[in-house]
């Protein structure tokens, strides 16, 4: 069950990696996705894995993205859907 | 042009609106993103823990005042949403000094970078660590001058590849700890980008103290310090310094200078407190003028009229 | 508004003008300064940091003038009024903060106490040789005001003309002395506060939401925020938006420096001051500035007596240069004669503006004294032949 989740602003990534690399959990991975500048920015592809910590937030040099805790009541719904 | 809301890259549940606030936007000039730095960059990174340090420190923002010189830190100023001053190549340090001597209430951060801070501002920054002012130095060393294309600044190890050294660099690189704690500094810290926690109290640390503080960020440039020798990209970089830093508070400065591949020293190597410039010289004043000592605060009703 | 009491010391003094410069500094509102010693201005500022602790601001001695320079601009941005003082080789590091407070328009006063040059040259000994250097020693198209007193009395009641100009149009004023006015010693009298004009600062009165740093409407000068006013707003050197925002467009670079020329260029009816004596029937102006006028005066005066119809316009201001009032009595007068302490430097802002309807003789002299009045009596006589 999902702690936190991520927020992304797709069109600030440039792609580093910082935040694929240094999330504590591996929640992330660079998407095949463009944006509209040309870079690939990550997406979540263990959703239920991320503990809101922000470090991705901390590292991401671009202001792209940032984790969040979710208050528990709401955290069900976030580890991917089940209702 | 990828669609954000049709092609979903966060983990939020499909029916909530994206609530979450990047808790560092608020100190951003968000209409100037995305700002001009490289990809893998280090500066953005330290900006968030500069961020983080101003929530954790509580500290009052109106009177925060942050001036940068010139280079490619030298532009964090025009990305802050504080009153914010891009002065000249090197002088941050003694426009910063004006500032907080004009407004003794204000908190005057310096953030720049090695060259503009140590090599065109080194005469300034021993001077303000001699005095003691009460600035809190942020210095971002990617170890070149970057916006410039990679030239040879006072920080380059020894034997790296520059634009002016193609051959290597053979002259001795300033240890910047060692230098401004002889100088005076009452705070000495060094991180890298790779410690953003650790950089975030430092500078929260930073804001306790009266006087002289300086903290280094080690920080990737990868367009024209990595690339140039062959050490990968900001990624690289940044795995570098997972590796090879040593926290060692209080380590003696002396002993952490920097090498091309070597270890990295971290920490907060110094920590004192000797009165600052400001509180010497109102003591001064007092000792020797008693009552006709009228203080230092500008009256700025008078000069506004 | 009226001076701040504390700072005038209202009275009839014996003051050289350096100490005068200080007097006025302080009578204008000055409250923070930043210097470097230098031969011969630097009694301008040991005056002021004996002073200032008992009228309430500071003094700081910096470690070269490339810091007290741009210090003084960090004290204005921090809300005070500030100055600083220098002479030839430490006005030469100062350039490039005179063009920063031009580019991000702060107010402040640069005093130069003219020695001779180029290099040390004579620092003990008078010219007049950085006239153009104060008009265009910065790189870039900009304006500032330079003021030229001939005494200690004008060394004080300029300076405060000084600060009020830079104050009105936020820009760097330069204070043209002389080694020789710095350090002449004459009555001064200073005048109770409550005499004494001082132009406050600019400030905006706006909201935080209304405020764009860099916004003017009509007349071309924007209003100004200190540090910690809550505005958040932001300075740069680099050409700059409404907004203070970095904006290196061809475009925005020419409303910056159309605007930033324009607001001086507009007004310079009323910053260009002199004084003019027996112009209506003559048929020779000498025109001088600064010690120069003094001993011009005496040629004048020796001209006079001979016969010889010689006038007098004294630029108290130097920049903008009164090319209007030059151009007016070109068409009417034979020859200007323009005594200065350099090889030759506003005589060729004479020869500019009478656009060839007058005659324009130099009287150059490499600095290091005073012109000998024979000089320019000779001159004098040379261009009323002519
Ligand atoms: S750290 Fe930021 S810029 Fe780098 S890949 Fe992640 S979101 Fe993109
Ligand atoms: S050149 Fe180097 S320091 Fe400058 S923005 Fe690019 S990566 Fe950063």
């Amino acid at each position: 069950m999902a702690k936190g989740r991520v927020s992304i602003v797709v069109e600030r990534c440039k792609a580093c990696g910082f935040c694929v690399e240094f999330c504590p959990t591996h929640v992330l991975a660079l998407s095949s996705a463009f944006n509209s500048k040309g870079y690939h920015p990550p997406h979540v592809v263990h959703p239920e894995k991320c503990s809101g910590c922000d470090l991705c937030g901390m590292y991401c040099p671009d202001f792209a993205i940032n984790g969040t805790k979710i208050p528990q009541a709401t955290a069900q719904q976030a580890a991917g859907g089940e209702k | 042009m990828l669609n954000i809301l049709d092609n979903r890259l966060d983990n939020r549940p499909d029916n909530t609106p994206d609530d979450t606030v990047n808790p560092v936007e608020q100190f951003l000039r968000s209409d100037r993103m995305p700002h001009i730095w490289c990809p893998g960059c280090g500066i953005g990174t330290t900006v968030n823990s500069f961020a983080h340090a101003l929530i954790e420190s509580k500290i009052d923002l109106q009177s925060l005042a942050l001036v940068s010189g010139i280079g490619c830190t030298g532009r964090v100023a025009g990305y802050v949403k504080l009153d914010s001053f891009h002065t000249t190549h090197g002088r941050a340090i003694p426009f910063a000094t004006g500032l907080k001597l004009a407004n003794p209430k204000l908190n005057v951060v310096v953030y720049s970078g090695d060259g503009d801070l140590s090599a065109i501002g080194g005469n300034h920054l021993i001077h303000a660590a001699r005095r003691n002012i009460d600035l809190k130095v942020i210095c971002v060393n990617n170890l070149i001058y970057a916006m410039t294309g990679g030239q040879t600044a006072p920080t380059t190890p020894s034997h790296a590849t520059t634009s002016t050294n193609p051959y290597g660099t053979f002259e001795p690189a300033f240890n910047l700890p060692h230098l401004v704690e002889a100088a005076g500094a009452v705070y000495v810290a060094r991180w890298t980008t790779f410690h953003v926690r650790q950089l975030a109290r430092s500078i929260s640390e930073a804001f306790q103290k009266k006087g002289f503080s300086f903290i280094e960020v080690i920080s990737p440039c990868p367009t024209l310090y990595q690339r140039r020798n062959k050490m990968g990209d900001g990624l690289d970089a940044m795995k570098y310094y997972k590796e090879k830093s040593k926290v060692k508070h209080g380590a003696p400065t002396s002993e952490v200078g920097l090498t091309l591949n070597g270890e990295i020293v971290v920490g907060k190597f110094v920590d004192r407190d000797r009165p600052d410039y400001q509180t010497m010289m109102r003591a001064q004043y007092v000792e020797t003028l008693g009552e006709r000592y009228l203080g230092d605060e500008v009256e700025t009703e008078c000069v506004c009229g | 508004m009226k001076a701040d009491p504390r700072g005038v010391l209202t009275g009839t003094h014996f003051l050289d003008g350096d100490h005068a410069c200080c007097e006025g500094a302080l009578a204008a509102g000055a409250r923070f300064a930043a210097g470097y010693p230098i031969t011969p201005s630097t009694e301008v500022v040991e005056r002021f940091a004996a002073r200032v602790p008992t009228v309430g601001g500071c003094f700081i001695q910096m470690e070269d003038e490339l810091a007290a320079s741009i210090a003084l601009q960090g004290g204005v941005w921090g809300g005070a009024k500030a100055f600083t003082v220098t002479s030839g080789p430490g006005f030469s590091l100062m350039m490039e903060h005179i063009g920063y407070a031009a580019m991000t328009e702060t107010p402040c006063v640069f005093v130069d106490v003219q020695r001779g040059g180029p290099s040390t040259g004579l620092p003990t000994l008078p010219a007049q040789a950085d006239m153009m250097q104060a008009r265009w020693g910065s790189h870039g198209d900009y304006e500032i005001i330079a003021l030229c007193p001939n005494s200690p009395q004008e060394c004080f009641d300029l300076t405060i003309q000084a600060f009020n100009f830079a104050e009105e149009f936020r820009v760097p004023v330069m204070f043209m002395m002389d080694e020789v006015v710095g350090h002449m010693t004459e009555k001064v009298v200073i005048p109770p506060a409550d005499e004494i004009d001082v132009t406050p600062r600019k400030h905006t009165h706006k909201s935080v939401e209304d405020y764009l740093p860099y916004s003017t409407n009509g007349d071309m000068v924007p209003e100004m925020a200190h540090a910690g006013d809550g505005y958040n707003f932001h300075v740069t050197g680099l050409t700059h938006d409404e907004h203070g925002y970095p904006n290196m467009t061809p475009q925005v670079q020419d409303k910056l420096v159309r605007r930033l020329q324009n607001k001086i260029r507009s007004a310079a009816d009323r910053i260009c001051l002199f004084e003019e004596d027996r112009l209506d029937d003559a048929d020779v102006v000498v025109v001088s500035y600064g010690i120069t006028s003094r001993v011009a005066q005496r040629a004048i005066d020796a001209a006079r007596d001979q016969g010889l119809k010689v006038g007098k316009l004294r630029l108290i201001t130097a920049w903008p240069f009164p090319e209007k009032k030059i151009a007016e009595l070109a068409a009417h007068v034979k020859a200007f004669v323009v005594p200065e302490l350099n090889l030759g430097q506003m005589v060729h802002e004479v020869k500019r503006a009478a656009d060839g309807n007058a005659k324009t003789f130099a009287v150059s002299h490499a600095g290091g004294a005073v012109h000998n009045p024979d000089e320019i009596l000779n001159t004098i006589v040379e261009a009323s032949r002519c």
